[in-house]
């Protein structure tokens, strides 16, 4: 693994592109600390996903099968054939770049192929030698090239340095969306066995064990005692989760890395307080080991391994004949649910139009799909005053708020966590306007890109978003980043410990079962964290 | 091919189009072909081949309803949502895309990355940059008031909206020279805007560095085509006179379909309607093709009710995936360690029948 260059080092950055050079035969370089590694033989043959075998990017031999260029050749044209906006996303880019400076990945590397269009281009460039008369007859001169095993490389390069934000497609006159051109160049070098381990792994475990981490039924039911003994440890409260529970009102599914890891386990903490403080007033819901995890490693792999791993989650909900499902606080996750959930395994006639059993509210967002993300059903509940709150006791806390990227600019869910968080916490403060909302900057390490070994990028593409929470940090104290993403979750703590190690990172439920009042608990002196709550230091 | 080779490209692309009309009319005299063939065809090529590339477009259908939401969905009633940018039915949807063809919504939104250094660290600002907007917007506009305007040619009597579009157009002569038709003849505001803008988006290409790096030929010939075209036209209203009745009765020829190549009109009429011909016949080969393309756009001309209705997927097919009990069989003795509700006991047939495998 590569060493992380120091932050005066990484931040010497220079986005002008070489003035004489132009971008089509400078191959890429896999640079340790830029790459992550290749997926694992057995990983990708546990999914029977194709051409498994180990190997390693930074190896000339990539042990590619004999007809790969057949191979890309019959994926690209299935795919220009079933999806109208790769096709037009080929065709139509003006190259006026609006786009470039808008990726994360570019404000930090400077690479110039982190620019949108220029990564766009490297796929436009092969589709136009193979697909367009201009680009048969004409080659170089109209933008074409053949795709070569360094093209290929370079293709695998750049797609696994794009953490399929949006942020480029809010800024496109013609709405072009790099996401959906990695989408389909992920799918493109999978069908070489082309992909990382950190997303491979993953979508191995999580297709046998139910989540990515490969948490086991018994090992995850471990990881909830442990949170039912933490939690009664702070409150006194003793909560009474349940499992697997056939005959529940709603299935509850979260992404399994606030099972497993800091700080997103203080917000699976939250969601299991929250739920028994709602018991008395009625509410009935089961966690799944076997539908344990709400993120969607497929999704960075293909359509139909996203969807693979989807269709536990409506299997399980009929297996266990639920009315409807909650989702927890992820970013992806939300984004599948929300755009692809029902219609790669939907209808979901199974289930009931989602109706809150505390306040009646009906979501009419989701009679669709039938599942609510918990941020709706706590801002109905707030509005409806059904939670005694004490937002004082998050008062060693100036928070700030990052839209996660997927549930901005796939969902448009903006002002449901701020009207949640306005009510858990009195300090408050909003990052700059472009960088937030549907301008909000990704963590950097989205789509998979949460490895070790690639922490140089890592760092590089989380700099947009760190350096706005500096900003506020030092302009309001903010001292806390609330989020309502595991991805986030996970990354932060690393991407904001390098650039601005002032600031911590929560999840918004842990905020709200910090706040929220129960009948007969004990006079609470830390938070979930075990950290003194205000006022209380000297209780310790 | 840095961005020298690519303009050189571009420009040799452009000698034939100067040349040939030069040629042909001026030596070799074929009025006829090039004032009424070359027309028909391109403009045969322009249609069919807008049409086509729309019906292959079509064709692929959209699996996904993908929009890229800008700004708050629709949700509870006391949530203000933003019914254009998130579009909550078709009505929102129209709304969207008449803001996004008619003023370029998305690229308003454009901003310029300012990256600094300082002694404390990286410091990142996000600046006011309306230009490329601004010079779309005018160069848009400015070609379709021009194109308008064009009809005082193709059409006898005159349309009011022409002679209209003219008066608005050309209100800097009535200021400047208040005696019509003394002097030279009143500067149209849309001719000086098209050339200053199409001017202004070439330089930016040359000058801004993110922006030179991804240019390519095809993106310098249409603009100097455009370039010589706005100039022919230009040079052929205020320096170098053409028979402008011969020319009317041409353009009338070829709008009521009995086309006619009158004798006299000046060589550089052809130039200009040769660099048209040319850059429609180009059109649904090029990245022109945006002006299409945009109504078609998933991430703009869908609505954001993934959630309400089902999107269906004409091509959705069936998938194999990890089962419940499938999952049950591998773990069932620890989820009943565990304490786990299991589906089938341990000596259940099934369950037995699982081990053996």
């Amino acid at each position: 693994m590569a060493d992380t260059p120091k932050p005066e080092e990484l931040s010497k950055i220079d986005h002008a592109p070489p003035l004489m050079e132009g971008w089509m035969d400078v191959p890429a370089e896999i640079r340790p600390g830029i790459y992550c590694y290749g997926g694992k033989a057995k990983n990708v043959a546990a999914v029977g996903m194709p051409n498994p075998r180990d190997w390693n990017p930074a190896d000339d031999d990539w042990k590619l099968p004999e007809n790969w260029e057949q191979i890309i050749d019959e994926g690209m044209r299935d795919r220009l054939d079933k999806y109208r906006s790769f096709k037009l996303f080929m065709d139509i880019c003006v190259r006026c770049g609006a786009c470039a400076d808008k990726c994360h990945f570019f404000i930090g590397s400077g690479d110039p192929k982190n620019m949108p269009v220029m990564r766009a281009e490297l796929l436009r460039s092969v589709y136009r030698k193979k697909f367009t008369a201009a680009g048969k007859i004409l080659g170089k001169i109209a933008g074409a090239r053949k795709l070569t095993e360094e093209v290929l490389k370079e293709w695998w390069t750049y797609l696994y340095q794009c953490t399929e934000c949006r942020r480029c497609s809010l800024f496109c006159p013609y709405g072009i969306d790099m996401a959906e051109i990695t989408i389909m160049g992920r799918e493109l070098t999978n069908l070489l066995g082309l992909n990382i381990d950190w997303i491979a792994g993953p979508v191995a475990n999580c297709n046998r064990t139910g989540n990515h981490l490969g948490i086991q039924p018994h090992a995850y039911k471990d990881m909830i005692d442990f949170f039912v003994d933490e939690i009664e440890e702070v409150s006194g409260i003793r909560v009474e989760p349940d499992l697997n529970r056939k005959g529940a009102e709603i299935l509850f599914v979260t992404p399994s890395g606030d099972v497993f890891a800091d700080p997103g386990t203080y917000t699976a903490m939250g969601y299991l307080m929250l739920f028994h403080y709602l018991k008395a007033q009625g509410l009935d819901i089961t966690w799944s080991t076997y539908a344990s995890e709400g993120g969607n490693f497929g999704f960075f792999t293909s359509h139909e391994m996203a969807k693979r791993l989807n269709a536990k989650m409506y299997a399980e909900a009929k297996r266990l004949g639920v009315k409807w499902i909650l989702g927890g606080e992820c970013g992806h996750m939300w984004r599948v649910v929300h755009q692809y959930m029902n219609t790669w395994n939907g209808p979901a006639d199974f289930l009931e139009e989602p109706v809150s059993p505390i306040t009646g509210t009906k979501f009419e967002t989701a009679t669709g799909t039938k599942m609510v993300h918990i941020i709706e059903f706590t801002a109905d509940l707030i509005r409806n005053n059904r939670l005694k709150l004490d937002p004082s006791r998050n008062d060693n806390l100036i928070v700030t708020y990052h839209d996660s990227c997927n549930t901005s600019r796939g969902m448009g869910f903006l002002e449901e966590p701020r009207y949640v968080i306005k009510n858990v916490c009195n300090n408050f403060y909003e990052m700059p306007p472009n960088t937030i909302r549907e301008q909000t900057f990704c963590c950097g390490s989205g789509s998979g890109l949460n490895a070790g070994e690639d922490m140089e990028l890592r760092m590089r593409g989380g700099l947009p978003r760190a350096n706005a929470v500096k900003h506020v940090h030092e302009k309001y104290g903010v001292n806390m980043l609330s989020c309502i993403c595991a991805l986030d979750r996970a990354v932060l703590p690393t991407s904001l410990g390098y650039w601005v190690p002032e600031v911590a990172v929560t999840g918004v439920h842990e905020m709200v079962a910090n706040a929220l009042v129960f009948d007969g608990e004990k006079e609470r002196t830390t938070n979930l964290r075990g950290e003194p709550l205000p006022g209380m230091e000297d209780e310790e | 091919m840095n961005f020298i080779l690519g303009m050189v490209i571009a420009a040799i692309g452009m000698g034939p189009v100067v040349m040939i009309p030069l040629v042909g009319v001026g030596v070799l005299k074929l009025n006829f072909f090039f004032g009424v063939i070359v027309p028909y065809a391109a403009l045969a090529i322009f249609v069919i081949g807008i049409i086509y590339r729309v019906m292959n477009w079509s064709r692929s259908p959209v699996p996904y309803r993908i929009p890229t939401t800008a700004g708050q969905e629709w949700s509870f009633p006391w949530i203000k949502s933003n019914p254009i940018d998130n579009p909550k039915n078709t009505c929102g949807v129209v709304a969207r895309m008449i803001f996004e063809v008619l003023t370029f919504r998305s690229l308003f939104r454009h901003t310029k990355l300012e990256y600094r250094n300082t002694e404390t660290g990286p410091k990142i600002d996000y600046e006011w940059e309306k230009w490329l907007w601004l010079a779309a917007l005018a160069f848009h506009y400015s070609f379709l008031v021009i194109f308008l305007r064009h009809f005082r040619f193709f059409m006898e009597p005159v349309p009011g909206f022409v002679h209209l579009l003219e008066k608005l157009d050309g209100f800097m002569q009535l200021g400047l020279l208040p005696i019509n038709g003394l002097g030279t003849p009143g500067v149209y505001l849309t001719d000086m805007l098209l050339m200053l803008a199409v001017t202004y988006l070439l330089l930016r290409r040359i000058y801004i560095p993110q922006v030179r790096y991804i240019s390519l030929p095809a993106d310098y010939f249409p603009l100097f085509l455009i370039l010589t075209l706005g100039t022919t036209g230009i040079l052929m209203r205020y320096l170098i006179r053409v028979d402008i009745t011969a020319v009317k009765e041409l353009a009338i020829g070829l709008f009521t379909l009995h086309p006619v190549a009158p004798e006299g009109i000046g060589v550089i009429f052809y130039v200009h309607l040769f660099c048209l011909c040319v850059l429609i016949a180009y059109f649904p080969f090029s990245k022109l093709m945006h002006m299409a393309g945009i109504f078609l756009s998933p991430t703009r001309n869908l609505a954001n009710t993934s959630r309400m209705v089902r999107h269906v997927n004409p091509w959705n097919y069936p998938v194999k995936f990890h089962t419940y009990e499938a999952y049950e069989n591998e773990f069932r003795e620890h989820m009943i360690e565990a304490g786990l509700p299991v589906e089938k006991g341990l000596d259940s047939e099934p369950a037995k029948k699982a081990e053996e495998e």
